[in-house]
């Protein structure tokens, strides 16, 4: 049960220390300055920003994510190898979404009910009419 | 297993040094560094997928946002920003007390880690109680994904509806039931190791309705303030929609509205010349489409932007809040915070896990992975969080 094997009991001590404790401070720190963040996207939301207002807010949060990544998920401390398969996995994201948002973006309007097909019933007579006319 | 029989040589990958390995340490690793490294990776490994899982929801996001932009404007006036940004808070601040307990195991801090571990499960139970308030809100109100949408502008609040509230509560009720029982029998037992674990646990249940609560309390402070404007300030340009779409069912009708009322779109003259000369036109849209004919005839290309216009994107604007379109967003948002929701719930599973082993002291300098892989899981749906709020709830 409470058997747990210190490293000061003799065991584990052939290899050097691999923990990288981050200090309260920086925690803290990290913390308030995601906070900090929080609220400027709220406040944001209250002006507008027209175009700009998704990209305002995806840097905010991008930066945010950041902050948790390096120090919460202690990225900055970490080997090499773990960030470039976590950051390389929002590459093919971006891949995603690009080209899944592209598609849909010059598709989707080939696929969009035609007015005629909405209100068949006013529509139909004018078709005829038009027809006559040149 | 044969440790004494076995060469050197040979003996060395399998267990050669089984004496010599601490109790956490798995018998196919060298050292706990190679152990936790490994243990790392395999997280990392699983958060990519996590992340392309999610990435599929926002996907569906971009398109149908880019679609319809619209319609995203106007629903997310439903959301309660305030309780959106209370649950960034509390997740933030669950997140910092999760790198707080990594780094307590670390450094071998059995109480604080068994406290920090603790704080954290209460936020999340938190987050679960404000979002029960969210929900059960939004149920009543008939706000649901398309198909089952019925929100009337007439009606925003019907009363005829289950108490969805208690339905969500029901089953923390019985976990806090459960966990209140087997403290007071571990009391009753004098069985330290389990009253260790069932303390917090308790307090652990409890800030479900604490949440519940701080929802409750902040929704009614929103509902008095949306009863005293007449609900102009916070329905907005949905409000307007939702009347405008409920008077005029017919396409021919919707577009003759728009056309008398011309604030919405700037409406070509020659659209409303037709109607007046012909008398065989009885309404906007039969001007329309003979309007196209004619383009398509003539070839005449300044007159076709403006028939698109009056043909896709202002029909939908004035249907932002009928069951379809209003439904996509509901869809979209049901679909995103409740399989976020889940991750939650998956999240508070473990880390009830890792407060029995905190209890237990199972972690130290050499074996803190578990706290870590946890941690890392746990900021990764943090991290969710972080891009789902301004994206649903901070619209306009």
């Amino acid at each position: 049960m409470s058997a747990h094997a210190h490293s000061d009991d003799g065991h584990g001590k052939d290899g050097h220390d691999f923990a990288h404790p981050m200090s309260v401070q920086t925690l803290l720190a990290v913390f308030f300055a995601l906070t900090f963040l929080t609220v400027i996207t709220v406040a944001q939301a209250s002006f507008d920003f027209g175009a700009f207002e998704v990209a305002t807010v995806m840097f905010i949060a991008t930066v945010k994510a950041v902050l948790v990544m390096a120090f919460f998920m202690h990225m900055i401390a970490d080997k090499p190898f773990n960030a470039i398969i976590f950051i390389g996995s929002f590459v093919f994201v971006g891949l995603f979404v690009i080209f899944t948002l592209g598609d849909s973006m010059m598709t989707s309007g080939s696929f969009e009910p035609r007015v005629e097909e909405l209100a068949p019933a006013v529509a139909e007579p004018m078709e005829v009419q038009v027809d006559g006319a040149p | 297993m044969s440790t004494i029989e076995a060469s050197p040589e040979v003996g060395h990958d399998e267990h050669g040094h089984d004496h010599d390995h601490p109790p956490f340490l798995a018998h196919h690793f060298d050292t706990p560094e190679q152990q936790f490294d490994s243990g790392k990776l395999g997280i990392w490994l699983f958060l990519v997928t996590e992340v392309l899982f999610f990435s599929g929801m926002f996907c569906a996001y971009a398109i149908f946002r880019a679609l319809r932009p619209e319609v995203f404007e106007g629903c997310s006036q439903f959301l309660n920003t305030k309780l959106g940004a209370i649950n960034t808070g509390v997740l933030l601040f669950s997140s910092l007390t999760m790198a707080w307990a990594v780094r307590c195991s670390q450094l071998e801090q059995h109480k604080g880690l068994v406290g920090t571990l603790a704080a954290t499960l209460s936020c999340a139970m938190i987050f679960l109680g404000v979002k029960a308030i969210e929900y059960s809100h939004k149920w009543a109100m008939g706000l649901l994904p398309a198909g089952l949408f019925f929100y009337d502008p007439n009606n925003p609040h019907p009363t005829d509806h289950p108490n969805y509230l208690l339905f969500i509560c029901i089953p923390f009720l019985i976990a806090l039931a459960g966990v209140v029982i087997w403290l007071v029998l571990s009391l009753l037992t004098a069985n330290r190791f389990h009253i260790a674990i069932a303390m917090p646990l308790t307090v652990v249940c409890l800030c479900f309705f604490v949440g519940v609560g701080l929802g409750a309390f902040l929704e009614s402070g929103e509902e008095s303030a949306e009863h005293l404007d007449g609900h102009a300030d916070s329905d907005g340009l949905a409000g307007a929609a939702i009347v405008q779409s409920a008077e005029s069912n017919a396409i021919a009708e919707n577009a003759a509205a728009v056309a008398a009322s011309g604030a919405m779109v700037p409406v070509d003259e020659s659209v409303l010349e037709i109607l007046s000369t012909d008398p065989t036109n009885s309404g906007v849209a039969s001007g329309l489409s003979a309007l196209e004919q004619q383009t398509a005839a003539a070839g005449t290309s300044t007159i076709t932007g403006d028939g698109e216009v009056l043909g896709g994107i202002t029909t939908t604007e004035v249907d932002v809040l009928t069951p379809t379109t209003a439904g996509v967003f509901f869809s979209i948002y049901y679909c995103m915070t409740g399989i976020h929701a889940i991750h939650i719930l998956a999240g508070i599973g473990v880390l009830v896990w890792l407060l029995v082993r905190a209890v237990r002291r199972d972690f130290n300098r050499q074996y803190f992975g578990p706290v870590d892989y946890v941690g890392l899981y746990w900021h990764l749906v943090d991290l969710i969080w972080i891009y789902l709020f301004p994206l649903l709830y901070l619209i306009r």
